[in-house]
């Protein structure tokens, strides 16, 4: 399946328009959700984060599948590379954001609920 | 000739030497690599945004409330609009750019040529669009008062709606001039002096019995704490001490100081990314007009290009995320 050859024949414009069709309506919902911000998801809870948020950052990373599938042709380059290139990011990533949310909320109730004053 | 030669029975298989296991050229891996870095610097961006963010999640601001203009649209309050907006010209550069490099794979000049200058233009709204942005976020739209504290106090009236201090503030003459290089006894000047002296917001605050002060406190969902008349005056003649008008590098209308110093920087470097990106793409569309890839007899080029161009894309679709939606 993988289209290593650098001149490919054929072309692929189909492809390119459904990935930005769906692009474009992932980026429609989010923007839907984002003014109209429905009560049952914005109230309530999964790991310390709302159900929008959660949809937000899920819908990030579906489209952020695709901009590196598709239009940066992630999916012909040898699997090497791309778990080069796709692993390394991912954990370090993942790592480092656990890290430093995880400090971030430490923080802010060492604020709120120590003798620090912060509204004066 | 042949039995000169050390043979190290892996001749033929990937590390062999003498072949490609990625099967990608040099330059196009080091695209790759370049780019895996350099997420990890935005990575590095978006976190510490959001630590900033938990640590002041208490007082973060409405993201709805302060991007919500939209060009042509003075005074609706239309949030989101806009960066969805500047959301879809970048997805669709992003798509002309694809269609550049496909159309490199068939070794069409002509219509390498359209598709590029469609992506350049493309790039060229988008940064005009974040250059508008960016005014907007500058100018203000309502101004606030800011505490000892550091936090911000913003205005309301009885119905909750934001009142701008232009709307109810009358400036008392004053004789305070700007200090500027110009004049002084020694090279050093003053920031832009604000538009009203606090002494005349507290004078007209407390002359208007409609108004009330709302803090940056957050209290449930997308909702921030508006105070009592009696409690908003004594908060305003205890604790106010400067008057906020827009966004600096060192304090901003909206809340914590550090919101506008991750709205310029994170967006910024972004911004920066975009114009670097518009820079290459005029450089590979002048060598496609003059047919240098054409002699060359690779469209490759342009598929480098391209992938930094989705990048930023790329990069554009996380701080949509974390700084308009999330």
């Amino acid at each position: 399946m993988a289209n290593t050859t650098a001149h490919s024949e054929h072309s692929s414009t189909k492809r390119i328009w459904s990935v930005f069709i769906i692009l474009s309506v992932v980026t429609l919902v989010e923007v839907i959700l984002g003014i109209i911000k429905p009560q049952f998801l914005t109230h309530t809870n999964f790991i310390s984060l709302s159900l929008i948020n959660w949809i937000f950052i899920i819908l990030t990373i579906y489209k952020a599948y695709y901009i590196t599938w598709a239009f940066m042709h992630m999916e012909g380059e040898t699997k090497g590379l791309r778990r080069a290139i796709v692993w390394t990011g991912c954990f370090l990533i993942l790592y480092l954001v656990f890290i430093i949310l995880t400090e971030g909320d430490y923080t802010h109730d060492t604020m709120m609920n120590s003798f620090v004053k912060w509204d004066f | 000739m042949e039995t000169t030669l050390t043979r190290t029975g892996t001749e033929g298989k990937t590390w062999g030497g003498g072949n490609e296991p990625l099967k990608v050229s040099y330059g196009k891996l080091m695209m790759w690599i370049f780019l895996l870095s350099d997420s990890l610097t935005f990575s590095g961006f978006l976190a510490s945004y959001g630590f900033t963010r938990y640590y002041h999640s208490h007082t973060w601001p409405i993201a709805d409330e302060v991007f919500n203009h939209f060009p042509f649209l003075h005074g609706v309050d239309a949030p989101m609009y806009y960066v969805a907006l500047m959301t879809f010209i970048l997805i669709f550069s992003s798509v002309t750019m694809v269609l550049a490099v496909d159309a490199g794979n068939q070794m069409n000049k002509k219509k390498v040529a359209t598709y590029m200058f469609l992506t350049i233009v493309g790039g060229l709204v988008f940064l005009g669009s974040q250059a508008w942005e960016w005014k907007n976020f500058i100018t203000g739209t309502y101004g606030a008062v800011e505490t000892e504290g550091g936090n911000i106090l913003q205005f309301v009236n009885s119905d909750g709606e934001r009142v701008a201090l232009a709307d109810f503030v009358t400036a008392t003459p004053t004789d305070r001039a700007q200090h500027t290089r110009a004049n002084g006894i020694w090279f050093t000047d003053e920031p832009d002096l604000p538009s009203f002296a606090i002494e005349d917001v507290i004078a007209s605050f407390n002359a208007n019995p409609d108004l009330l002060v709302r803090t940056t406190e957050n209290i449930g969902v997308h909702e921030k704490r508006v105070l009592s008349r009696s409690a908003s005056v004594a908060k305003l003649e205890a604790e106010a001490v400067a008057v906020v008008e827009g966004a600096n590098l060192k304090r901003n209308e909206y809340g914590p100081k550090l919101f506008g110093g991750y709205f310029f920087f994170i967006t910024g470097f972004h911004g920066f990314h975009v114009s670097i990106g518009i820079l290459l793409n005029i450089i590979v569309f002048a060598n496609v007009l003059i047919g240098t890839y054409e002699r060359r007899g690779s469209y490759e080029m342009v598929e480098k290009v391209g992938l930094y161009w989705h990048f930023v894309d790329l990069v554009w679709v996380f701080v949509f995320t974390f700084f308009y939606l999330v």
